[in-house]
């Protein structure tokens, strides 16, 4: 398949949906995609079967705040930096990248490193979603090395980290990110062919277009929004259910850019005598209660949206006043067992709370896992 | 007594108000230099009430003429374009999204500086201050004098756009200058298009806002003059000169308020149908819905607070394209005819078959068809009656299908028609519950700037370690809720539009810049109505 410039607007509405709230804005990214498309025309997106066993393939996005992201915009240079340096280490060339999440901007920053770099991009990603650390990718949980990772910045600084440990990494790299101004971009957990393929979270790419291309549909033919995305996502084969969580108005944002982080809650004031939801974010939305109790957390999805252009809104991007409705989609399966949860579940985040899966907190009915 | 005034496109009209109660309008042409055409609306509602220029205690005034003017590409300068942050942004130079003839408008004096600031205040780099001064000298020779200056994080730490703009103003003392942090907030791309939009604006904003006052001097009218912003708050006129941008968008919201006001209805439809376009948005709790991501103003991205509205290609000078051997047709099958988008505006009273031109407009039909009376229906050559229908049937699709995309629940709504072009709408519209034209609506938007709020904005830095976060809000939020009784709100409707929070980490003790913005109307403008003393009123058509 090749990627133009509708599946580059549809990818970005589906990425931010799968952003959980994080992962960025995608509107600079589109900007960026596009003009980088104009240039060297449609970028292929390659399926896993289709890389060699020995290929290298190097996922990349990047780390940082997303507050700051919306203020402090790229250079351009800084995914090229960092993949040369990757090869230059390697003493071989890449033949792929993949994003690193799927979620958010990253899911097309990938795209944009492709296009520049010259290379395919895989249909797949290391999250299925957006995290906010990055020791929260299915790589990890399996337990490949991030290393050899290269950071670089809007300055030109290329920062390369080498360490055995995953979690050392991910330290490293934050601090780094935060001493380059809280956004910078990181080519990270190079694979094998044969690892994308084993472990990689297949059809995340043409899942966050088909996403995008359901509301752009609705959207021309009038039909309902939300009801068009749950479709997209029941079809995808990667997210089983999903469906709304909350109907209401903003009343209050909590927002700090801390540790290299965006870091705060909102408060929801539900239509009627809905109650209140609250909703806690580190960079992505990690869990939001009703009236005190629990209805989705980490790792399924949580995203807001508007209530009526079910524009997604980032955490970035939430205000107070607006009218929304919080949306919740079940994480593809192997986010989902034990070991991933302890990676990526409420305990990782600190929470005391035990993971239900999201329909289950519901009682949606459909496909469950 | 308030005069309101809205200077649109096609016409300028006017209400005088005393309190709640309309006591007379007027509608006339806007004329090109403006001011001619406020002095005959003005002049025309005194004399209808007998009454002298003393009685006006306020003027105010709503306008389209800058959205028109970025819309239309008319009388915008060039601007020089000073971004401060280099080597980041670099990537998306600015008015990377913006339509081509718009980027061609501004020209190309784009410069992007060293400079500008990371998240937590420290500089991202030293500010290129003699890069800045050179571009200055080029500009100049240029014969530029508008110029936009962004720095990276202003809105957390403005200096250095305040140092920009007095080296600019060193160079040039008498140039208009924007600085970003004073039109947007976090968010770069779309602060920095702001500035542009404002800056590009400035010849045009002085030359309306010059005429404005021109106007009230003609009738001796030394009331203050104030603009209606797209929050629907007032700003003087004096400001307006420095930011036209504030008061883009103010149109609808105008339209909206005016609708609810005139009705008593807070939850409903609104269809405003003007010479050129429909504006559909939806009132809810009496307040135009907002669009809660961003707006496009010409066709740029922009993150104001702005009324949610749908445009649709269909008012009273659209034009209708249907060959003349068709005219009579009496078979709809097989008819050819298209409606605009493109209109004859403020021509049609010389454009259109019933003022003896020879475009047919959407006017003609509804005079064809009689729904409404209006120049001479016998200049309109024989059009059958299934032409007609078809055609009015077409309007009405258009309409209901507009209702349908703005709808924010299933099930029908009640739609209120305001504007000069009200009657292309139809009585039974599909998911209308009904459809109410009241009384003024053809001047709603004029009632809307009449009835204008008042808005208090508080802006104050707390360290948390001091004062919880709670509190803080609290206090600011009070401070913010009195100012704005003081200025003559009405305590009841208070309501605070936006409620923000900065956290500056350069500073010490976990310190946050809170902004508040509180609203109100003002006291005396709120009618005691409730929906159900409201009854359809017949339909009323108005001609200048």
């Amino acid at each position: 398949m090749l990627l133009d410039d509708l599946a580059i607007d549809d990818l970005a509405i589906g990425a931010a949906f799968l952003g959980s709230g994080g992962g960025g804005d995608p509107y600079h990214t589109r900007i960026l995609a596009k003009a980088e498309l104009a240039k060297s025309g449609p970028v292929q997106l390659i399926r896993v079967e289709d890389l060699a066993p020995d290929a290298l393939v190097a996922p990349c996005g990047w780390i940082g705040a997303p507050t700051v992201s919306m203020e402090k915009l790229p250079n351009g240079q800084e995914p090229i930096l960092g993949l040369r340096k990757l090869e230059q280490i390697l003493g071989r060339p890449i033949d792929a990248v993949l994003p690193i999440e799927i979620g958010g901007a990253n899911g097309l920053a990938a795209v944009v490193a492709a296009a520049k770099f010259g290379v395919p991009v895989v249909d797949a990603d290391g999250m299925g979603r957006a995290f906010p650390e990055s020791q929260m990718t299915i790589f990890n949980i399996r337990g490949l090395s991030s290393c050899p990772a290269i950071i670089t910045d809007a300055a030109g600084n290329v920062v390369t980290i080498e360490s055995e440990d995953n979690l050392a990494h991910e330290r490293i790299a934050r601090a780094i990110s935060v001493s380059m101004g809280g956004i910078a971009h990181m080519v990270e957990y190079p694979l094998t062919g044969q690892q994308a393929r084993s472990h990689a979270i297949c059809g995340s790419i043409t899942a966050a277009i088909a996403i995008g291309a359901a509301i752009r549909e609705a959207k021309q033919q009038g039909g309902d929004l939300f009801e068009a995305v749950f479709g997209a996502l029941r079809r995808s084969n990667v997210y089983s259910s999903a469906g709304v969580l909350f109907d209401g108005k903003i009343i209050d944002l909590e927002c700090e850019t801390k540790h290299g982080f965006s870091m705060g809650r909102v408060l929801i004031q539900g239509f009627g005598n809905a109650g209140e939801m609250e909703i806690v974010f580190q960079n992505e939305n990690l869990a939001a209660r009703r009236n005190g109790e629990l209805v989705a957390c980490t790792p399924d999805i949580i995203s807001i949206m508007d209530r009526e252009t079910a524009d997604i809104i980032t955490t970035e991007r939430l205000k107070y006043g607006q009218r929304v409705k919080v949306v919740a989609a079940a994480a593809p399966a192997i986010l989902r067992d034990a070991k991933a949860l302890s990676i990526v579940g409420p305990a990782a985040f600190g929470m005391e709370d035990r993971y239900i899966p999201v329909e289950e907190l519901n009682n949606w009915e459909g496909k469950s896992v | 007594m308030r005069l309101g005034i809205d200077v649109g496109g096609t016409n300028t009209d006017a209400v005088l108000m005393n309190g709640a109660d309309v006591i007379a309008w007027s509608k006339s042409l806007t004329t090109s230099d403006v001011c001619s055409g406020i002095v005959a609306a003005i002049d025309s509602v005194l004399q209808k009430t007998k009454l002298t220029a003393s009685v006006v205690e306020c003027v105010m005034i709503g306008t389209t003429q800058f959205t028109n003017a970025l819309v239309e590409r008319k009388g915008l300068k060039q601007v020089g374009v000073i971004r401060l942050g280099s080597p980041s942004g670099q990537a998306i130079p600015a008015m990377s999204d913006w339509p081509d003839d718009l980027r061609a408008c501004i020209g190309s004096g784009v410069y992007s500086f060293a400079g500008g600031y990371e998240f937590d205040g420290r500089e991202m780099s030293i500010l290129d201050e003699d890069g800045i001064r050179k571009a200055a000298q080029v500009l100049s020779t240029r014969g530029i004098t508008a110029f936009a200056v962004t720095g990276v994080f202003s809105p957390v730490k403005m200096d250095m756009e305040s140092r920009a703009v007095e080296i600019l103003r060193e160079e040039m003392p008498d140039a208009h200058i924007t600085a970003s942090n004073n039109v947007g907030r976090i968010g770069f791309l779309e602060r920095e298009s702001a500035a542009i939009l404002n800056a590009t604006l400035s010849d045009i904003a002085a030359e309306v806002i010059h005429s404005f006052e021109a106007a009230l001097r003609t009738l001796n009218i030394t009331a203050p003059l104030y603009i209606s912003q797209n929050d629907g708050t007032l700003i003087s006129a004096q400001e307006a000169v420095h930011f036209p941008v504030m008061t883009i968008g103010s149109g609808p919201t105008n339209s909206m308020r005016g609708a609810a006001f005139l009705t008593g209805i807070s939850d409903a439809i609104v269809i405003d149908v003007g010479g050129t376009t429909s504006d559909v948005g939806v009132l809810t709790n009496g307040f135009p819905r907002e669009s809660s991501v961003s707006v496009d103003i010409g066709g740029v991205r922009t993150n104001f607070r702005m009324p949610d509205t749908l445009a649709i290609g269909l008012g009273g000078g659209t034009q209708i394209y249907l060959s003349e051997e068709q005219f009579g047709a009496l078979q709809v099958d097989g008819l050819q005819f298209d409606v605009g988008p493109k209109s004859v505006g403020y021509r049609l009273s010389e454009a259109a078959y019933i003022f003896g031109g020879t475009t047919l407009t959407a006017t003609d039909i509804a005079v064809a068809s009689g729904r409404v009376t209006m120049g001479n229906a016998l200049f309109i050559p024989p059009l059958s009656q299934p032409v007609q229908d078809a055609i009015l049937a077409r309007f009405k699709t258009m309409l209901e299908t507009a209702v349908d995309r703005m709808k924010t629940i299933a099930g029908d709504a009640c739609v209120i028609v305001v504007g000069g072009g009200g009657f292309l709408v139809p009585d039974n519209l599909k998911g209308a519950s009904r459809v109410l034209r009241p009384e003024y609506s053809h001047v709603a938007n004029a009632v809307g700037a009449a009835i204008a709020q008042v808005g208090a904005q508080v802006e104050q830095v707390f360290s948390y370690d001091k004062i919880s976060r709670d509190v803080a809000l609290n206090q600011i939020k009070q401070q913010a809720r009195d100012q704005v009784i003081a200025l003559g709100g009405e305590a009841q409707s208070v309501q605070f539009t936006n409620v923000e929070e900065i956290f500056l980490s350069y500073l010490p003790g976990r310190a946050a810049q809170l902004r508040v913005k509180a609203v109100a109307d003002l006291k005396g403008t709120r009618k005691n109505r409730t929906m159900d003393t409201v009854q359809p009123t017949p339909s009323q058509h108005h001609v200048a």
